[in-house]
């Protein structure tokens, strides 16, 4: 830790923090006027690289800096009578560090990539102002500027998701996003408002210290229904797998990789630090949303064959992954198991850094292919590994990170989510007890399953032989969308490499949150992590990726000694009759089809229908798949069809006459009046 | 620590060395028991040594993916199996590798493979690796139930400390370990591709999972892909006797007359393995691809129950 | 399953000796004695059906038993080319099949031998060149032993393979 004289202190920090995000606003202004220009969106995405850049940096400052308490700065704008708070504390500055590097990176890869948007004016202006919404729901410490950054952040998200509104698809995707959104935040409003108590102050001090409102469970309600809808927790995930295709990709990236990590940081802060010590059971309902979430989610990507559908729906998996460490850090915290508290917070906040990295990697990637080749669909891809270089090697490192592998980062944060999970018999309750370890196994085949799928997502868009045309022209993407993809795949192996940096970073989260430390990181060398003692279970990132390499140039040197030389490239063995075409190689719905067997036919109702043509009829055979998203059915659909009837009923009150009008008017004046008599 | 770094180094050889003479006592006992003299003990090296002197051939439209696949597999495969304490505890680079990380290295391998599978573009290749990851979705949280059970008994993850304990006096018999056991046994026969997942003779391409992945590769890479393989089939052997039969094995520190014992004992443990397996693949028959999932789901099963008996029994503070 | 344990237990041994080498099936002998000498004590074959009527296969799948017992002369059939060192061909080579067959060949890496089965591979047999077959294997690829007969005897495929992978005592010094 650097302790320098000539770096600014915490107060310092904080109002350069708000310069940034003020800037961030004022790009967005100026993106309105330059969004025509050619060179001006390229500006715009470069300045907001440079400002999210610094705001990484300033983040990074305070979450090493070891002061306790952070110093807040007051603004004069915000409610009527009271003042807008902005403080980085260090929950803040974690994940504003997260938050802002992924964008810093994303911009860069935009500079390249904006370029291609059919109407940049668009979507420039409405990019910058998300990232600042983003930003200041981190800064905020009152309910109000908290909210006022959760909205904006949500309609200029909707802004860029409608962006391209030439396809009915995008329009629906964002008509249910805006439905999903606004009903998300009015339930966060709700759980403001009871914890800000009988004293009704809204800054998030003044809500530490009073008494709720209303029962603190129902807090936790609907934090996990608010920020867990924008976070994409089943059954409120509806809205991530048609919005998140529907944006741009670099906008794709932010929303999956950074937008979703927003929410997450939302609940932990109410949950975690407003609403006071939880009680035992917190964990189960927050355990089993999750392992549900990671369950389905991975098995909706299995069977998707839109490259980008399949990475949203990924992203409903980990989300589950990370709030199942969420949810074992409440069951620990409730019975005072400090440190283990302190571990299970720190494989989730770990896993939402990795999470925004791989996942923006990929959105990344899968745009570059959008440029290449126009298509989005696997089963028109193929082959591209030999001509996007580049891309198919970053893109594969998303794909082993993604999967939990080591030596990447993605198995860092698995193995500590295990570790919490193997100290979880200490639990005094049963229910818990019994719970944990079934959530376990979900979150084992939830990560079995997740390497399924990016097998099939890189096998089938990357190798084997091009299935199209547009796939035989495919061409590698501009310089600055390859050095953000490579930026990305090195902090990948970084992260996983070098763990115990980013543990050590990540000790004051738990510390504001849980009051415990993970002690022993501390003391041990970088080489290893070893989050409750050594010899229990450590982990040497170095180590691993150290064996491995040596281990793989070692082999491949006695081969290149000892074996024949002789190489001679030949057709591919097709038994002896060459494949007259690219169709006869597996797709990725054929790849998917043992596990849509296995497990499609009792989740989805997958059936498999053929239909033979008569004999004699020269017609093709055509093999039919039924699949049902029981989530929409059982849920959305029930809620739709209530809307539709009431509003049916509603709408005579369209057709009134002006007596019946009147009369509606005075009885709810009487009413009021009632109410305001009888309510001291 | 001198005397760690020389176990680890003997171990890493001693792996890649005993890994082939495994497999040719298995083919051994194998014929003896379809009445019919087998092939030398010594034929799988021999294979290895023919076939790295053959030329390679690669298909046109391969990549780099599929020239470097088989270097990653074994390089993983390899570190995964000189983790294991085989015939002493105590090594080196176990400080910073555990039981989690060896599953981890093997489904690193396994997607690398996989994706060979994919590479070249035929169906071959993809009815393997599609039918490989569907194995893995259910064989790895068996696995990792297993682990679970075994770590929560031992009271960590290190397998030199699980080693240990299961060698010490406060362990007994008990139904968790029982169960996972057999949920381990289960998992072995399914990645190592043993009847009866998979039958690793066999030549109806419908039938395969493993061999359909590298039916492109020749050569040096097939030599690399065997060896792999057969290094896979010690590991699960090793794994099994390091946990749940570790008699013999050297603790960390003992003299030269240990580690003597502890070879003997490893040796010993090897030949009992290959022949229990043999005797049950010669007398079961292979089962339909989409009854293995239901085999799977048994061994899943199985090891939640052995880790939830023992998350339940626990006294609580 | 203890039925077949128990039968396993009382039935002993029942392989024979293999046969002994035939320098007559030989047709020519282009690898040297050190490669043989690699490839002839870890021999992958594959079997290519180039139109035969599965007589000769009939013969060629007994040679997989426990009598003669290929397997423990360090020999086994492999599924893909790729594998393979010795290309086990049957049948006159229908037309259909000349260009499978030279595709496999071609697939097969070096160093590779190539041995015809039955009156059909070696000749042409009864069905000879015509516009449905290409005569003998060697009008389609070079093969390195014939073994005539209809079918021949396991025990003569046997010493045609082993003929193949085993260096002529002599080398060609006879006109």
């Amino acid at each position: 830790m650097i302790q320098a004289l000539w770096l600014p202190g915490p107060l310092l920090l904080t109002q350069l923090a708000a310069a940034a995000i003020a800037s961030l606003l004022v790009l967005a202004v100026l993106g309105v006027f330059l969004a025509r220009h050619p060179l001006g969106s390229r500006f715009v995405y470069g300045a907001c690289a440079l400002v999210c850049a610094a705001l990484a940096g300033l983040a990074l400052l305070a979450l090493l800096d070891p002061s306790p308490t952070p110093s807040q700065i007051r603004l004069a704008v915000g409610l009527p009578l009271g003042q807008t708070l902005l403080a980085l504390d260090a929950l803040s500055a974690a994940f504003a560090v997260i938050v802002n590097v992924t964008s810093a990176i994303v911009s860069v890869g935009a500079i390249g990539y904006g370029a291609h948007a059919r109407d940049p004016q668009r979507v420039v202006p409405f990019y910058p102002a998300f990232i600042a919404g983003m930003n200041l729901v981190l800064l905020a410490q009152d309910a109000f500027s908290f909210l006022v950054g959760w909205e904006f952040m949500s309609l200029a998200s909707w802004a860029l998701v409608v962006s391209e509104d030439r396809s009915e698809g995008n329009r629906y995707a964002g008509l249910v996003y805006v439905i999903m959104a606004a009903a998300g935040a009015l339930t966060l409003l709700f759980a403001f408002g009871i914890l800000a108590g009988t004293d009704g102050g809204y800054s998030f001090a003044e809500m530490r210290q009073s008494a709720a409102f209303g029962p603190a469970a129902l807090v936790l309600v609907l934090a996990l229904i608010g920020a867990g809808s924008k976070a994409g927790l089943v059954p409120l995930h509806a809205w991530l797998p048609l919005a998140h295709p529907a944006a741009p990709s670099h906008v794709s990236a932010l929303m999956s990789g950074v937008m979703t990590k927003v929410a997450v940081y939302g609940f932990m802060r109410i949950v975690f630090d407003l609403a006071g010590p939880p009680s035992w059971w917190w964990s189960v309902p927050v355990l089993v949303v999750a392992g549900v979430t990671a369950f389905l989610g991975v098995l909706h990507a299995l069977m998707e064959h839109d490259l980008k559908r399949l990475l949203a729906y990924h992203t409903v998996e980990n989300i589950g992954i990370i709030f199942i460490g969420l949810g074992l850090a409440l069951a620990f915290e409730a019975s005072g198991m400090g440190a283990a508290a302190a571990l299970a917070l720190v494989a989730a906040v770990f896993h939402v850094f990795n999470h925004s990295l791989f996942k923006s990697l990929l959105f990344l990637g899968s745009g570059a292919i959008l440029n290449a080749t126009g298509e989005r669909d696997m089963e028109h891809l193929g082959g591209l590994i030999h001509r996007m270089p580049v891309t198919a090697v970053t893109f594969l490192v998303g794909c082993v990170a993604i999967s939990a592998l080591p030596p990447f980062n993605g198995f860092v944060s698995e193995w500590l989510t295990f570790q919490a999970i193997l100290l979880s018999p200490e639990l005094p309750q049963w229910i818990p007890r019994l719970l944990v370890p079934a959530i376990g196994a979900t979150l084992a085949c939830s990560a079995a399953l997740a390497a399924a799928c990016f097998v099939k997502a890189f096998g089938s868009t990357f190798l084997g032989r091009p299935r199209s045309q547009v796939a035989i022209a495919a061409r590698e993407t501009d310089l600055w969308l390859r050095s953000a993809m490579v930026a990305f795949a090195s902090l990948c192996l970084l992260a996983g490499v070098l763990p115990g940096w980013v543990m050590d970073a990540l000790r004051g989260v738990s510390d504001v949150l849980v009051g415990a430390r993970l002690d022993s990181q501390a003391a041990q060398p970088w080489l290893k992590v070893a989050p409750i003692s050594a010899d229990r279970g450590a982990y040497g990132g170095l180590l691993v990726f150290a064996m491995i390499a040596i281990a793989a140039a070692a082999t491949a040197l006695i081969a290149r000694r000892v074996a024949s030389h002789a190489l001679r490239r030949a057709p591919a063995w097709d038994c002896g009759f060459p494949d007259p075409s690219p169709a006869t190689q597996y797709t990725s719905g054929s790849f998917a089809q043992p596990i849509r067997r296995v497990f499609g036919s009792l989740v989805f109702r997958a059936r498999e229908h053929v239909e033979m043509p008569k004999p004699g009829a020269a017609g093709a055979a055509r093999l039919r798949v039924d699949m049902h998203d029981t989530v929409w059915e059982l849920f959305y659909a029930p809620v739709i069809r209530l809307v539709d009837v009431l509003a049916g009923h509603l709408t005579k009150l369209q057709f009134l006459t002006i007596r019946k009008y009147l009369m509606l008017v005075f009885a709810t004046l009487i009413l009021l009046l009632i109410i305001i008599g009888t309510w001291r | 620590m001198i005397r760690d770094w020389l176990t680890q180094l003997v171990q890493l050889a001693a792996v890649l060395v005993l890994a082939p003479l495994l497999t040719g006592v298995t083919r051994k006992v194998k014929a003896r028991l379809l009445r019919r003299r087998g092939p030398p003990l010594l034929q799988p090296y021999r294979d290895l040594l023919k076939l790295i002197r053959k030329e390679t051939v690669v298909a046109e439209n391969a990549s780099w993916l599929f020239r470097s696949a088989p270097y990653v597999i074994f390089a993983t495969t390899w570190v995964a199996a000189a983790l294991i304490p085989t015939f002493a505890t105590g090594l080196t680079f176990s400080a910073g590798a555990d039981l989690i990380v060896i599953v981890g290295l093997l489904g690193t391998a396994r997607f690398f493979l996989a994706l060979a599978g994919l590479d070249v573009g035929t169906s071959f290749g993809g009815i393997g690796s599609s039918r490989e990851m569907m194995f893995a979705s259910l064989a790895e949280p068996a696995m990792l139930m297993v682990v679970f059970t075994v770590s929560l008994f031992a009271g960590s993850t290190q397998l030199s400390t699980i080693s240990a304990y299961m060698l010490g006096p406060q362990m007994g018999l008990s139904i968790s370990l029982a169960l996972a056991i057999v949920a381990l046994i289960i998992v072995s026969l399914a990645e190592n591709a043993r009847i009866p997942v998979d039958n690793p003779a066999t030549h109806l391409e419908l039938t395969m999972v493993h061999e359909a992945m590298i039916l492109e590769y020749s050569g040096r890479h097939l030599a690399v892909i065997e060896a792999a393989a057969s290094l896979k089939l010690l590991l699960y052997m090793s794994l099994i006797a390091c946990m749940f039969a570790p008699w013999g094995t050297a603790v960390a520190g003992g003299g030269a007359a240990a580690y003597s014992i502890g070879l003997v004992a490893y040796a010993i443990k090897l030949a009992v393995g290959g022949f229990l397996l043999v005797v049950f693949e010669t007398a079961t028959a292979k089962m339909r691809v989409f009854r293995v999932p239901e085999f799977l789901g048994v061994a899943l099963m199985l090891g939640l129950l052995g880790a939830m008996l023992l998350f339940v029994s626990r006294v609580s503070q | 399953m203890w039925k077949t344990l128990r039968q396993i237990g009382s039935v002993g041994v029942v392989t024979e000796t293999p046969p002994q080498l035939d320098e007559q099936l030989r047709v020519r002998e282009h690898l040297q004695a050190q490669i043989l000498g690699t490839l002839g004590r870890a021999l992958c074959i594959r079997h290519i059906d180039a139109g035969s009527c599965n007589g000769c296969e009939l013969e060629i799948h007994a040679l997989n038993n426990a009598f003669y017992n290929l397997e423990g002369l360090g020999i086994r059939f492999v599924a893909s080319p790729r594998h393979a060192d010795l290309l086990l061909v049957t049948g006159p080579v229908a037309r259909n099949m000349e260009l499978a067959l030279k595709r496999t060949y071609d697939a097969t890496p070096d160093p590779k031998l190539v041995v015809a089965i039955g009156d059909c591979g070696c000749t042409g047999g009864i069905f000879g060149r015509s516009y449905a077959s290409a005569g003998s294997v060697a009008n389609v690829i070079p093969v390195n032993v014939a073994v005539p007969g209809c079918p021949p005897h396991p025990k003569r495929i046997l010493a045609g393979i082993l003929t193949a992978i085993t260096a002529a005592a002599t080398r060609s010094s006879d006109p």
